[in-house]
């Protein structure tokens, strides 16, 4: 009989490995169990090393524009694939190693594994049967392993896995999900993205950037199916003005290989088929949480369509066991997975945190342009029965935006006329990503248009189009 | 790492109590769970009891400390392990803004400084005491909009700062959370004239003057004690915010009193031969009056500003006369409770308001309410409605009378109602509506038992 805990974390992604440290703060014994990797997906397979990729593709970008901003760029400029995903490697493997450092910092015990919950406070490990994917980090030093572990709490953060279309399944080599598109041996020349989310279009645009003839193909009428309307149309024009090639209304209903590749055969919202040969396809039709194995069923832990069900503090129905993450549903995303942890490790405490709101997580695509939200998009907020202003505020009218070369983008804002709460923002264009958090605090500190307007914002930034876009509510915008 | 025990928000409008009494003392063991204090509230002691574990390193706020605001620092609970002694040192010199005893005759506050529309930014809250009250710019917004007083509303933001939830929180529970009129928001003891007269209301004599009236040494000075600040500031805000009126009439009362005794006749009983119930003519006539609102819907109201709220069903209101005060429960939907229910909650409801024990929820909200002062004898009075009812039926002695019957003197048992009406909500006609309901359900009662 091992070590007693007071809280265990299954699986150590962003999810669980911030509320490892969180939960060791508030000086819980903690433990976290990891089968793979520190840092989960999104430090090993996702959000970090694709950002890596993308600036290697911005960069590519801007050499191949060097007379746009006055320079003169001789001789051949090229790709060097290996290199290109080395160097993404290399930022997921230092990251990695950052997170087995902060663990230890906190003294959070880290078992190596795959963990079953026994019954209520006991958690059984044993050596992982996964095929791990390569390439992967060296295990951490100075871990536990197998063995029977007690504790207190458990919080399930196993995380999600690529949804799997049937007859579509990925096969590692002609159709790739997010981790073979991660690091391969070679870029295709064509290729076939299914899906628009943004896995989907972060791999169209790296790819199309990268020399690649690509297609996305969307089931629903709109790419982006979660941003506004507006913005996702935006979008689509700079994605179609660069060449990607977009089908939305169409789904791939069948996949055959072929000597060069293989040929996708598509159908319209009609139903008029066509089909479509490219070298790859990546399979990015969203993702679906990983609850089997774990033990949950037998401890008649409620689940519903992929998902465990909980409030929010992460409690699921039976006591003692919590999820956060991605296993608790959506939004995917690393940072609600991250803040989720951490008010459940509080309410454990006792301190009283408030449930997550999800109405103020911001996402982030990382495409060319970026797009960035926060709330309500426009048709949500009619259809909540607002009655809105909105604003908006095109990159062409800002000064920092021109002197970049980016005159491409809209910044959007979503007041309620009645009270001038701020409910939704939506944003195109350069570096959105970087601004998006200044109306995520915005809304988290409940301002209202009043106080936006008498902020002064930094001049020359693009943070100043949040400004015009919020006097843009008002009837008060300045350089439009 | 050491713990700091808040003063609780005991009720969603609570923002500041007396601290009555220590439990435990600085170095006893706490468990969570143990009741470490008491609270005096509005009108009931409730007990504070400990989410943590650990040892009461420190007493902050001391037994008696009056006003004392919620999320104030009252106590330091150190965790297994931690050093009492430093914190108990250490403890001594923080919590410098918490309010000592001498801070309890604080000077008057400051009226709170409500933004006038076109103002360019809202203007800071002033808080009792001259605190800045720490709330969101949307919160505020819709303070000002709904007619709300921050100062009277609880936030339970970070470091208890009021947010948009507060304030909507506020508005649904109703126009007890209403900006209260200015001498609410000072301590009754000192009241404020300066904050009267910008409300525009009349304002009374100050303290100094009223004692010059008497010589020194002809009367000793009993402090208020929560609940006698609260009667005060509760029944000037209803005298000066609601236009009263008062209807009146006779009901005989032969009838209830013998189907009174053929009820309690046929109640069950226990072993001892203690009956199951024992309905008195007050049960009945919370009954009738609930039962009278509901057949006179239109009566059955709230006044608020922005609308009338039509109540589903009679929340009916009962004052009972405690030492140094009085508290009045509410039997909820009292129209569709029986007289034995109705009898045995009011019972339970009496014992519980005379240890002031009752909880807010028991006390606060009804749609209307009895005051009962026949047992003294007392013929015919007008009560003061306690908002946020619209009625209130003051009830006299049951006596014998003689009366014309037929054209024929005769005797007869009678009793005197007078509804106390909110002319606001209810008119005359709709008044004499449901009084006349009342009298009919009296004198004919055994509508109140189908």
């Amino acid at each position: 009989m091992a070590a007693a805990y007071d809280v265990l974390i299954i699986g150590g992604g962003p999810g669980g490995y911030v509320t490892a440290i969180r939960s060791a703060q508030l000086g819980f014994k903690t433990a976290v169990v990891e089968r793979e990797h520190l840092g989960g997906i999104c430090l090993n397979w996702g959000c970090i090393p694709t950002k890596a990729l993308l600036r290697s593709a911005e960069i590519y970008h801007y050499l191949q524009h060097p007379k746009d901003y006055g320079l003169i760029v001789e001789g051949k400029i090229g790709v060097d694939p290996a290199a290109v995903v080395k160097r993404s490697r290399g930022v997921s493997a230092q990251l990695n190693g950052g997170v087995g450092f902060l663990l230890k910092k906190n003294k959070v015990d880290v078992i190596w594994g795959e963990a079953t919950i026994t019954k209520v406070g006991e958690v059984s490990v044993t050596a992982t049967k996964k095929s791990i994917m390569q390439p992967q980090n060296p295990v951490p030093k100075g871990i536990l392993g197998e063995g029977t572990y007690q504790a207190k709490h458990i919080v399930v953060a196993t995380g999600a896995r690529p949804r799997i279309l049937p007859g579509i399944e990925p096969d590692g080599k002609n159709i790739w999900t997010y981790f073979e598109a991660m690091v391969p041996e070679s870029f295709p020349k064509s290729l076939i993205v299914m899906g628009s989310g943004a896995i989907g279009i972060e791999f169209a645009s790296f790819y199309h950037t990268m020399g690649a003839e690509v297609t996305v193909v969307e089931v629903l009428p709109q790419i982006m199916p979660v941003e506004d309307p507006e913005i996702a149309g935006l979008a689509r024009k700079q994605f179609e003005k660069q060449g990607i090639k977009i089908r939305t209304g169409t789904k791939v209903t069948k996949v055959e290989k072929t000597a060069s590749g293989l040929t996708a055969t598509l159908e319209d919202s009609k139903g008029a088929t066509s089909t479509l040969s490219a070298e790859k396809l990546i399979s990015a039709v969203g993702v679906t949480g990983n609850i089997e194995n774990i033990g949950l069923e037998k401890l008649g832990v409620k689940t519903e369509r992929g998902i465990v069900v909980v409030d929010g503090f992460g409690r699921t129905n039976v006591a003692g066991i919590y999820a956060i993450g991605d296993v608790a549903g959506p939004p995917m995303l690393a940072h609600k997975a991250e803040h989720e942890g951490v008010i459940c490790v509080e309410a454990i405490k006792g301190l009283h945190p408030h449930p997550m709101d999800k109405s103020m997580i911001p996402g982030c695509t990382y495409c060319q342009p970026q797009v960035a939200s926060v709330g309500l998009t426009e048709e949500k907020a009619k259809a909540a029965g607002y009655e809105i202003k909105v604003g908006r505020f095109p990159f062409v009218g800002n000064g920092k935006a021109i002197a970049l070369g980016e005159p491409d983008g809209l910044i959007k804002t979503i007041f309620d006329a009645k009270t001038g709460k701020l409910i939704g923002a939506h944003m195109i264009g350069a570096e959105v990503t970087e601004l998006i958090q200044g109306f995520v605090i915005a809304m988290n500190l409940e301002t209202t248009e009043e106080e936006l307007i008498h902020t002064v914002f930094p001049h020359p930034t693009l943070s100043e189009m949040m400004h015009e876009s919020v006097l843009d509510a008002y009837g008060r915008v300045i350089h439009m | 790492m050491s713990i700091n025990v808040l003063m609780p928000a005991l009720s969603p409008t609570m923002e500041q109590g007396k601290l009555a009494k220590w439990l435990k003392k600085e170095g006893d063991k706490i468990k969570s769970g143990d009741v470490i204090a008491e609270i005096e509230t509005d009108k009931a002691t409730m007990e504070v009891e400990a989410v943590d574990e650990g040892v009461l390193a420190k007493i902050i706020i001391p037994d008696g400390t009056e006003q004392v605001a919620v999320n104030t620092p009252i106590a330091i609970i150190a965790e297994d392990g931690e050093d009492v002694s430093a914190i108990a040192s250490a403890g001594t010199a923080a919590p410098a803004a918490a309010p000592t005893p001498a801070a309890a005759t604080a000077p008057a506050s400051a009226p709170a400084a409500i933004p006038v529309a076109s103002a360019p930014a809202p203007a800071p809250v002033v808080a009792t005491g001259g605190a800045r009250v720490f709330s969101s710019p949307l919160a505020r917004r819709l303070a000002k909009e709904g007619g709300l007083d921050l100062t009277a509303i609880k936030g339970t933001g970070p470091h208890g700062r009021i947010i948009e939830r507060d304030v909507k929180a506020a508005i649904a529970a109703g126009p007890q959370a209403k900006a209260a009129p200015a001498p609410a928001a000072a301590p009754a003891a000192a009241p404020a004239p300066v904050s009267a007269a910008a409300a525009g209301l009349a304002v009374g004599m100050s303290d100094e003057t009223i004692k010059k009236f008497f010589p020194a040494g002809s009367y000793e000075e009993v402090p208020h004690d929560s609940m006698r600040k609260t009667i005060a500031r509760r029944l000037v805000e209803a005298k000066q915010t609601i236009p009263h009126f008062y209807l009146t009439v006779d009901c005989e009362l032969d009838a209830l009193l013998a189907l009174r005794e053929q009820v309690n006749a046929t109640a069950p009983k226990d072993k001892d031969g203690k009956p199951a119930f024992k309905v008195s003519v007050n049960d009945f006539i919370i009954k009738g009056l609930a039962l009278a609102l509901i057949q006179v819907p239109d009566a059955n109201v709230t006044w608020t500003e922005g609308a009338m709220l039509r109540h589903k069903h009679a929340d009916v209101g009962v004052a009972v006369s405690i030492p140094g005060g009085l508290i009045t429960p509410i039997i909820r939907s009292a129209d569709t409770k029986s007289l034995s229910a109705i009898s045995n909650e009011m019972k339970d409801y009496a014992a519980r308001a005379k240890g002031r024990k009752l909880k807010p929820e028991e006390y606060q909200g009804g749609t209307s309410a009895v005051s009962n002062l026949g047992m003294f004898g007392i013929k015919n009075f007008q009560a003061v409605i306690n908002p946020p009812h619209a009625t209130i039926l003051a009830i006299g002695a049951g006596e014998q009378r003689v009366i014309v019957k037929n054209g024929a003197p005769a005797v007869a048992t009678l009793m005197t109602v007078t509804l106390s009406t909110d002319h606001r909500a209810v008119d005359g006609v709709l008044g004499a509506q449901l009084i006349g309901a009342f009298k009919s359900l009296i004198e004919n009662p055994m509508a109140m038992l189908v």
